[in-house]
């Protein structure tokens, strides 16, 4: 297991022992692991190391995935998350999550970032409701961008306003933790600038989970870095210290791009 | 590097670039002459229907002055509707045109100067004015009535006026009269709104597509409301809430099986189970609502599936990942984005409906009917059937009815397909 030095008191997620398995084939191999509430924890490594299934650990969202079965100890706010009186759907408002491809909903700007209050009863009337879409959009940094054309579908933005968009969209549901698997992945590098500055900003009040393939990147946003490597966390401290002082070879091999 | 050198540009490479341009053009020319062989061929249908159809559109009708003797009618004065409606007014039409024609004397020759007028047309539309108003009794009336069908197609060419009369259904003297007629302007051609109003009949020239149009659009609506609702909750089920199991498996290979097998099999199924088993009348629109409806129904379901599979996982992700349940994500994500090619799928499910002829014969829709059906418990035929009866009878005036009645079907199908087109269109915009 890997000791975490951390910064911050408060712990958000414990995993022990945590394995995925797709069709019964092992992804994950048991990975240990706290993550801090608040700032931006890192999850980095070559492509099918499991970092994706890893994330969906947090959400439920392996459940979605047909054959996919998740086994271990994951507990938020020390309840197990997967116990079997939860329903995984209270989850997902509690556990926000941002895709690779920006995926707003084929509606208008204003009925994407709503649908959430919506359908979790957030919001008592259309002035509330109103409120909630302002802030969200603002807090993604999009509302001067939109403000004048909310009715506008939002698959009409640009890939850039999209995510900032569907960001939008999560924080509406009041989360406590924002995953994101490759936000930036799709994005050219002033859109994805405007993102991380985003992230910046909001890993002041949730806790992040951010997937990425570009160390530069990890290095910029994130306080903890997780290294993955074929199903196993391979190592786990303050980023810093990840990108500066790795202890282990298989890491300095990758973020020196010996590996990868 | 100069042309010379390059591989590109040797002679081996030229001569290899002209082959393609000539397998090119070959496949181009291929492509061209199928088009050509199947818009031809449409063409040809087209023009063959509409070319004998548009016939059937107007038709030459008699006017006349009848009078509606009381003694013949009426003898005992009582105008009782009942009563009236069984009187001889066959008598009353054949004084009219002998009264016409007062050197007519001979009982063959009145025989034939009764024949070029409509023999139960006439006489029905008088009865019908006198029984709902009994007072016409004892008076003078002009009415106009379709000629017999033998006239009609005189007139409209389709009768060889050159050959000896044995060898054609009209004689001389017949064609005499009508062209005395016709030049008096008492027979002329008028548009047929008969043929819109009416039933069907055994006299071509009172014969309508009423009865089978609403038969159709009766039988439709009892497929609709089978075959859509039932198809996509199928589809929706099978796709997102099925657990994945042989059983399942097994119901899913079915149903694409289903699509495939002959719509007869289905009226051989609907005849067993709706009638022979539920007891259920033969020859009625809900009947074969139902037998439509099962024939339908794996051709919606399999156009909704593909519709649903067609929507980006991506969506129900986004739906799911903000904390929507299944149900949500599939009722406001899914099913709205995949909207426009299930109601287009079930449109052209609905128009192979209509033209499905063979399940109805299993059922009994085939029946000659002179009433117009007034419910879906009512027997009834429909369209394509209609079709079928009129190509089966060997009169000439039969075969323009028929290619109308294709028209009609056609033009039917035409609007429902470019309604799906343009429903498709509209709504996939808004995406
Ligand atoms: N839906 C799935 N079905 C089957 N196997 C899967 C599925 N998703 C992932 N896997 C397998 O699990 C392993 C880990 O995949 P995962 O997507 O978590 O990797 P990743 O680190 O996110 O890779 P990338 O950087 O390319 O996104 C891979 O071997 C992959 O083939
Ligand atoms: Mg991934």
């Amino acid at each position: 297991m890997t000791e975490l030095k951390s910064t911050h008191p408060k712990i958000k997620f414990t995993c022990r022992d945590v394995r995925v398995a797709y069709s019964g084939k092992e992804a994950l191999h048991g990975i240990n692991m706290d993550i801090d509430d608040r700032g931006v924890t890192a999850f980095i490594g070559p492509s099918g190391c499991g970092k994706s299934s890893f994330l969906r650990v947090f959400n439920r969202m392996n459940d979605t995935i047909p054959g996919c079965t998740v086994s271990g100890e994951i507990k938020m706010d020390g309840d197990d998350i997967y116990a079997p009186d939860l329903d995984p759907v209270l989850l997902r408002a509690r556990v926000g999550m941002v895709f690779q491809k920006p995926n707003p909903f084929p509606k208008s700007i204003y009925d994407n970032v709503a649908y959430g209050p919506r359908i979790h009863g957030l919001a008592a009337n259309k002035s509330e409701l109103d409120h909630i879409v302002e802030t969200s959009l603002q807090k993604a940094g999009l509302w001067d961008e939109v403000k004048d054309r909310l009715k506008d579908t939002g698959t009409g933005l640009s890939g850039g306003q999209q995510q900032r968009l569907v960001i939008a969209r999560t924080i509406a549901v009041s989360p406590e933790v924002i995953l994101m698997d490759e936000p930036a992945s799709a994005l050219d590098p002033i859109a994805t600038a405007k993102l991380e500055e985003l992230i910046d900003e909001l890993a002041q009040k949730y806790c992040i989970v951010i997937v990425t393939h570009s160390m530069a990147q990890a290095a910029r946003i994130s306080q903890r870095t997780a290294f993955f490597h074929m199903g196993n966390l391979v190592e786990y401290d303050v980023t810093s210290n990840i990108f500066t002082n790795p202890k282990d070879m298989r890491t300095q091999d990758y973020i020196t791009g010996r590996t990868g | 590097m100069t042309e010379a050198t390059s591989i590109h540009a040797s002679e081996h490479a030229l001569k290899r670039l002209k082959k393609r341009h000539a397998k090119e053009r070959r496949f181009k020319a291929l492509g061209l002459l199928a088009i050509g062989l199947a818009v031809s061929a449409l063409a040809w249908l087209l023009i063959s229907i509409v070319g004998t159809g548009y016939k059937a559109f107007y038709q030459y009708d008699f006017t006349l002055e009848v009078e509606m003797t009381e003694s013949i009618l009426d003898p005992q004065q009582e105008r009782d509707p009942d009563k009236l409606r069984k009187a001889n007014y066959r008598r009353i039409i054949q004084n009219a045109l002998y009264e016409r024609f007062p050197d007519v004397t001979d009982r063959k020759a009145k025989r034939e100067l009764f024949n070029i007028i409509s023999s139960s047309g006439a006489p029905n539309h008088i009865r019908q004015m006198a029984y709902n108003n009994p007072d016409l009794v004892g008076q003078k009336l002009i009415i106009t009535v379709p000629t017999s069908d033998d006239v009609d197609q005189l007139l409209k060419g389709n009768i060889d006026r050159n050959i000896d009369q044995s060898k054609r259904k009209v004689s001389d003297q017949q064609i005499a009269w009508v062209d005395e007629l016709v030049k008096t302007k008492e027979i002329k051609a008028e548009f047929n709104t008969r043929f819109f109003t009416n039933p069907d009949s055994r006299d071509a020239e009172l014969a309508g597509i009423a009865s089978a149009f609403l038969g159709s659009l009766m039988t439709l609506f009892v497929t609709a409301l089978l075959a859509i609702p039932v198809g996509i909750g199928a589809a929706i089920w099978l796709d997102e809430f099925a657990p994945r199991n042989k059983f399942v498996d097994f119901i899913e290979i079915n149903i694409n099986n289903l699509a495939a097998v002959p719509s007869i099999i289905f009226g051989v199924l609907g005849l067993a189970i709706f009638i022979n088993f539920f007891g259920l009348p033969r020859s009625i629109p809900i009947v074969g609502g139902l037998v439509l409806g099962l024939r339908a129904l794996p051709t919606v379901i399999i156009a909704t599936r593909a519709s649903l599979m067609a929507v980006p996982q991506s969506i129900r992700d986004g739906a799911l990942s903000i904390g929507a349940s299944h149900v949500q994500a599939v009722f406001h994500h899914k099913l709205p984005h995949a909207g426009p090619g299930i109601m287009t799928g079930s449109i052209i499910a609905m128009a192979q409906a209509l033209g499905e002829t063979a399940p109805l014969l299993m059922i009994g829709m085939v029946a000659f009917l002179t009433e117009i059906p007034k419910s879906p418990t009512d027997p009834a035929t429909v369209l394509p059937v209609q079709i079928f009866i009129w190509a089966g009878n060997s009169e000439r005036a039969w075969v323009e009815k028929t290619s109308a009645a294709i028209m009609i079907l056609l033009l039917v199908l035409i609007i429902i397909n470019s309604m799906a087109i343009w429903l498709r269109n509209r709504l996939e915009k808004r995406w």
